[in-house]
Parts: structure tokens; sequence; C-alpha cells
């Protein structure tokens, strides 16, 4: 079995504390992550996600509770929180609006600048990361601001990517994408995590986005964890993602459904692909 | 972190200074400041501090939140303080070194600045019980007469109302940025003053391409809905004096005719 590399212990964490605006975004919340994971956090809108994501590099400090990478307690006086910023990738919402430099290429290359690598380093990893992204060499040049919408994310993902964290966290990689740029961004997400082996942490409120690509589904209610286990294990419980505003993907429902008309099918398919071949496999 | 921030600082409760009509409160917190500033004597003085004390008890408001608004300018209350206790010439009470504190300059010092406290309490209790929107509503009816002179009125208003529409906005962007590029290494703490500056550069490019973005997305928006102006508008919730509102303009009138005859009497 893998090492965990990251731990949260009893982690809480209020929104102006003491004040009349007081929310409680996470709620004693205890998780492991092991290297080389493919994790999807699933919750709806304000179900504390977002604000568990952003732990783990300490951009927010939590009101309560430990969190450990690689065995250390990141909220330790002498622990170097910049370096674990660089260890802990983050992709935000719209990535593409921190977009600020003249070309593409510096762009990518202010993480690793920051870094303090030497220029060579800088412009390899620019490099290997614009290449991991699959954005045309033509735009390497160009402002970031002339971009389309999707090459402009690529762009930004490649920014975080240049500093080769050994974890990478995206928070809702595919919003505002048409259908074809999001199976692009998933998809070369998904190749990433194959070619490199890292942790993946992957954040939407999309189950079918997930469902497909992931090993293991947090679903986040109420700042709460409240199903954690493969894909095929938390969609069995589909009605209470329900409940929660959240829906399975749409195999579920069609599986479920033929089994209460009386056929024998597997209901457990998260795929079209696997939902084909259980119902094929009924069929016999 | 820059969540905390607070501006326009509405404070919601339900209290009778809540449902108040804003321009009523426009109008009290205008007497309240003619009244605090022509208060000559100590017994006027305690008189507008009692009805201050009552309308902070009306207002369900805490009074720590009164009182953040102050912080920011106790510099400014020391100084004017300071100033006026020792500049102000008239009969010496006591002196040392080449200071000299006279009657005068006590006094002074002592009014001006509780004047000063309480000219902000007495404001931010408007700013408290009233919603931004609601204020510049308020602003616009009472300052329509100005349309007549040829000022646009309904467009300030409506910059204002904009404006303040958009900092809660701008607050979460700047903090969204600036996390982002922190997540890439940024820092936007240490260094020289140059430094520093320079550092800012990430956060105010993604700042200023989405502030102009922003703008010209809602204009368009606007423009889709066939806003030309204030000409011929109308609200979907206009302002309507209630019962409730006469009686606290006539609770005014009654603290303002008091307030003088007092003040002629004494």
């Amino acid at each position: 079995m893998a090492d965990n590399i990251l731990i949260l212990d009893h982690v809480s964490y209020k929104y102006s504390p003491g004040t009349a605006y007081e929310v409680t975004a996470l709620d004693d919340v205890s998780l492991s992550i092991k290297e080389g994971e493919f994790i999807g956090v699933i919750g709806h809108t304000g179900s504390g996600k977002s604000t568990l994501v952003q732990h783990l590099n300490g951009l927010i400090k939590a009101t309560e509770g430990h969190i450990y990478f690689r065995g250390q307690d990141i909220y330790d006086k002498d622990y170097d929180i910049k370096e674990l910023r660089t260890q802990v990738g983050m992709v935000f919402q719209y990535p593409e609006h921190q977009l600020f430099e003249t070309t593409v290429f510096k762009d990518v290359q202010f993480g690793p600048k920051n870094q303090g690598l030497d220029e060579k380093e800088q412009i390899k990893r620019a490099y290997e990361a614009l290449g991991l992204v699959g954005l045309p060499e033509e735009f390497y040049l160009a402002s970031p601001f002339e971009l389309s919408g999707g090459q402009k994310r690529r762009a930004a993902i490649a920014g975080v990517l240049a500093m080769k964290p050994a974890v990478i966290i995206l928070d809702e990689p595919t919003a505002g994408l048409d259908p074809k740029g999001r199976d692009d961004i998933l998809g070369m997400i998904s190749d990433m995590h194959k070619k490199r082996g890292d942790t993946v942490i992957l954040v939407s409120h999309s189950m079918e986005d997930v469902a497909n690509y992931v090993d293991r589904i947090i679903v986040m209610d109420s700042g709460k964890p409240q199903f954690d286990g493969t894909p095929k294990e938390v969609f069995t419980h589909y009605k209470q993602l329900e409940a929660m505003g959240l829906a399975a993907p749409q195999v579920t429902y069609v599986m479920n459904d033929l089994k209460d008309a009386g056929m024998s099918v597997d209901t457990s398919a998260t795929t079209v692909e696997e939902a084909k071949n259980a119902i094929l496999a009924s069929l016999k | 972190m820059l969540r905390d921030i607070t501006l326009g600082q509405y404070y919601p409760a339900n209290s009778v200074l809540h449902s108040l009509d804003p321009r009523v409160k426009l109008f009290g917190t205008l007497i309240f400041i003619i009244t605090l500033f022509s208060a000559s004597n100590v017994i006027l003085f305690a008189a507008v501090i009692c009805v201050l004390i009552g309308i902070i008890k009306l207002s369900h408001v805490p009074f720590s939140f009164m009182v953040k608004g102050l912080r920011s300018i106790v510099v400014l209350l020391i100084i004017a303080g300071l100033f006026n206790l020792f500049l102000t010439p008239g009969k010496t009470l006591v002196s040392f070194w080449i200071f000299s504190i006279s009657d005068v300059g006590l006094k002074n010092a002592v009014l001006m600045t509780s004047r000063m406290i309480l000219l902000i309490i007495g404001t931010s209790i408007m700013t408290l019980t009233t919603t931004p929107n609601q204020l510049t509503d308020g602003l616009e009816k009472s300052l329509g007469f100005m349309k007549k002179a040829g000022v646009p009125v309904h467009e300030i208003s409506m910059m204002m109302s904009i404006a303040l529409r958009f900092i809660p906005i701008l607050i979460e962007e700047t903090d969204k940025i600036m996390k982002a590029q922190m997540a890439r290494g940024a820092d936007f703490e240490s260094g020289g003053l140059i430094k520093k500056a320079k550092n800012m550069v990430p956060l105010l490019v993604p700042l200023f391409v989405s502030a102009f973005r922003r703008a010209n997305d809602l204009s368009f928006a606007m423009e889709a809905r066939c806003y030309n102006g204030g000409e011929g508008r109308t609200k979907m919730r206009p302002l309507k004096y209630t019962s409730l509102d006469q009686r606290a303009y006539i609770c005014i009138a009654i603290y303002l005719i008091v307030f003088y005859s007092a003040k002629v009497i004494l």
C-alpha cells in the first residue's frame, strides 16, 4: 500500500467567527489521502468542498485540528508553508483569471521562478508543462489575453504544473466549458495522472465529470464528508445523494429503473460502456 | 482575511430604525449633527447624548459595532484634542516646559473630541441600520430637487449603487486572485517597499482585467434590458412613507423645537 501523503485530523473551519455572519464551512473533517490516488471531491455549492481543498496547501488555516503533509504538521511554527505550496499545486476555479504576464510562456514560468529555480530549469519546466496540457506551440509567445477560453485554461493549468507539485488540486476545472472542452480537459488530467503517477484531487459538483476518471469519491455535504469510497460504492447511495442535491450519473438511474422493471442487471455500472456490457450480459 | 472587511457595514436586525424610510434617517442624522454642533452648554450636550443613547437602544445593533468605526479616527481624535489642549490661548491652568494648558483649551479639547466621537457614532447608526441600496435610493429622492438645476441625480445615485454593489465582488475577486498567485509561490508580504509594489503586479493586472470585463458585461446587460438613464424610470419598490415614518418625523420636530427653546431659555 502506498503511504499517506496528506492527513486531515479533526479539521474544522468557520468563516467570520464570533460575528453575525459566522458560517461553519468544515465540521470536524478527518481524511487521509494516499500517494498516487486520483480523488474526486463532490458536493453542491456551499458544501465546503472548495474550503476543504484550500486547507490542503495552507491557503486557509483551520480554526481547529491539524493537517499533515508527508507526516509533518503544516501548522508547526517552523514549517515552510511556501515549500508546501509548491508541493501541493492548486488550480482554482476559472484559473484563466490569474493570468497576468505579457506572454503565455512567461506566465507559466512564474511558478518555477518563485521556487527560486535557475533560468534554464524554469524554461525547461515551462516547456514540459505546456506540452502536458497540449497547448500548440504557436501560442507560447502570444499574450495570454489573446487566447480562447479553453486555451487560457490550459495555459493557467500549465502554470501550476510547471512547479512539479506532488499533489495537484483542481477546483472545478471544467466550469464554463462546452462538453468537448470539458472532455478534453478531463482527459488531459487523466492522461497526466497516468503518465506522472502523481496525486490528483478533482473538485466538482458534477458526478458525471468525475465518475469516469477517479478511483475514489469523497462526497461533501454541510461541511462533512458523507460518503467516501470508489465510485461504484458511492453511487449505490444514489437516493441519499439526490437528497443532498447531487445526482448520480444518468446510467445509475437507468440501471436501477431496469432492475425495478424486472431485469436482472448489475446496477453498479458507472459509465455508459459498463452499462452496455451489463445489459448485454443480462440478455444472454 | 479580506472577507472580514466591511464597507457600507450594514448590520441586519429587526428594529424600528431598520424599518424606517431612509429619507427619515437621513433627515434625522442631519438634525442630530446640527444640534450636536449647536449644543453650547453642558445641559444641552447631555440632552444630545441622552437622545443618542435612546437611539442606540432602539437600533438593536451591538454597541461594539459602532465603536469599530471610531478605531480608524483615533489618530485624528488625538491630534485634534492635543492641538486644542495646548495651542488655545486663555487663562493658564497648568504649565510645564514649553507647554501650557489654558481653561479654554481644556474645554475646547474635551468638547471637540466628544463631538467628533458622537458624530461618528451617530452617523454610523444610520449606515448600520440602512442597506447601501436604501441609502442611495433615499439620497436620490431627497436630492431630487437638484434635478431642476441640471444635476444628474439619478445617474449619480446609479453609479453609487453600482459602485457599492461591486465592492464585495471585487474584494472576493482580489482574495481569489491573491490565493491563486500565492498557490504559485507569489509572496505579497515580505520585501521592501519597491519589491512589495513589484509583487503586486500579478495581483493588479488580473484584477483590472476582470474589473473591466465585469463593467463591460454589466453595461451590455443593462442596455439589453433597455436601460437609458433616469428619464421616465419607475421603481419596483418605490419609497413610501408609512405611519411609522410620520411619527418619526414628529419626534424629530419635537426634539428640534425643545432643543432650540431650551437653548434660548438657558
